[in-house]
């Protein structure tokens, strides 16, 4: 029962975020582009603070490791919403490259992980 | 009418991408977590790109976000089954309540 409503108080609070963030302040409906872009950003914040919780919480080093992979293709993400009201090209080369780095450092941090070295 | 279809893909991309991290957050074991948010989260950066490739079109921008999903998409499962075989040489354990492991049974084998 515990259990149960523990769960349910922190689906309600996620929901009352999520509709926080999308409703208020109430856009008109002649610019509702850019406002709504401007609240992705916000979607996008929330959910890197639930990686730095991971990060900062993990028990084990394997959990930070999936949390620092995760918010690495996140990063892709904020990239590739910022090309879009900006207009400007180089945001999605900023990607791709942060894309390479990020899959070369798990890969790295795994090898770690398993305690072997580095030049098998 | 393009630009509303972009949008939508964005939006589902976004809400991916926030059960992938409820999904970090909530669940019990490395190995669980990992399942969730890397499926996901890679799922809905690839929805977001897709988006940006509508916007653009085929000018040089677009063409890097699809190149980009292509990336993504070859480099993700790479790096969680990295991931995933490093934490269980490493010595994590399984959740209580996991039915098999087998990994393990092939080890001792």
């Amino acid at each position: 029962m515990n259990r149960r409503l523990r769960w349910l108080l922190g689906l309600l609070i996620i929901i009352a975020l999520f509709i926080v963030i999308i409703f208020y302040p109430p856009a008109s409906l002649l610019e509702w582009q850019s406002i709504s872009l401007m609240r992705f950003f916000f979607i996008l914040l929330l959910c890197c603070i639930f990686c730095l919780y991971r990060i900062l919480r993990g028990p084990t080093p394997a959990d930070r490791v999936v949390a620092i992979d995760i918010l690495g293709i996140l990063i892709v993400g904020f990239c590739a919403v910022l090309g879009i009201p900006t207009g400007r090209p180089w945001y999605i080369d900023i990607g791709i490259a942060w894309a390479l780095q990020s899959f070369i450092g798990t890969i790295a941090l795994a090898k770690y992980l398993e305690g072997k070295g580095f030049e098998e | 009418m393009i630009e509303i279809i972009a949008y939508i893909f964005i939006v589902v991309g976004l809400i991916f991408d926030l059960f992938g991290c409820i999904g970090l957050v909530r669940l019990p074991d490395v190995y669980n977590r990992l399942q969730a948010s890397t499926k996901c989260v890679t799922l809905g950066t690839c929805s977001i790109l897709f988006g940006l490739f509508l916007f653009r079109g085929f000018t040089a921008t677009g063409i890097k976000a699809l190149l980009c999903i292509v990336f993504l998409i070859l480099t993700a499962p790479v790096s969680a089954h990295a991931i995933a075989r490093g934490a269980h040489i490493s010595g994590v354990k399984l959740w209580d309540k996991s039915v098999c492991d087998k990994y393990e049974e092939d080890k001792q084998s």
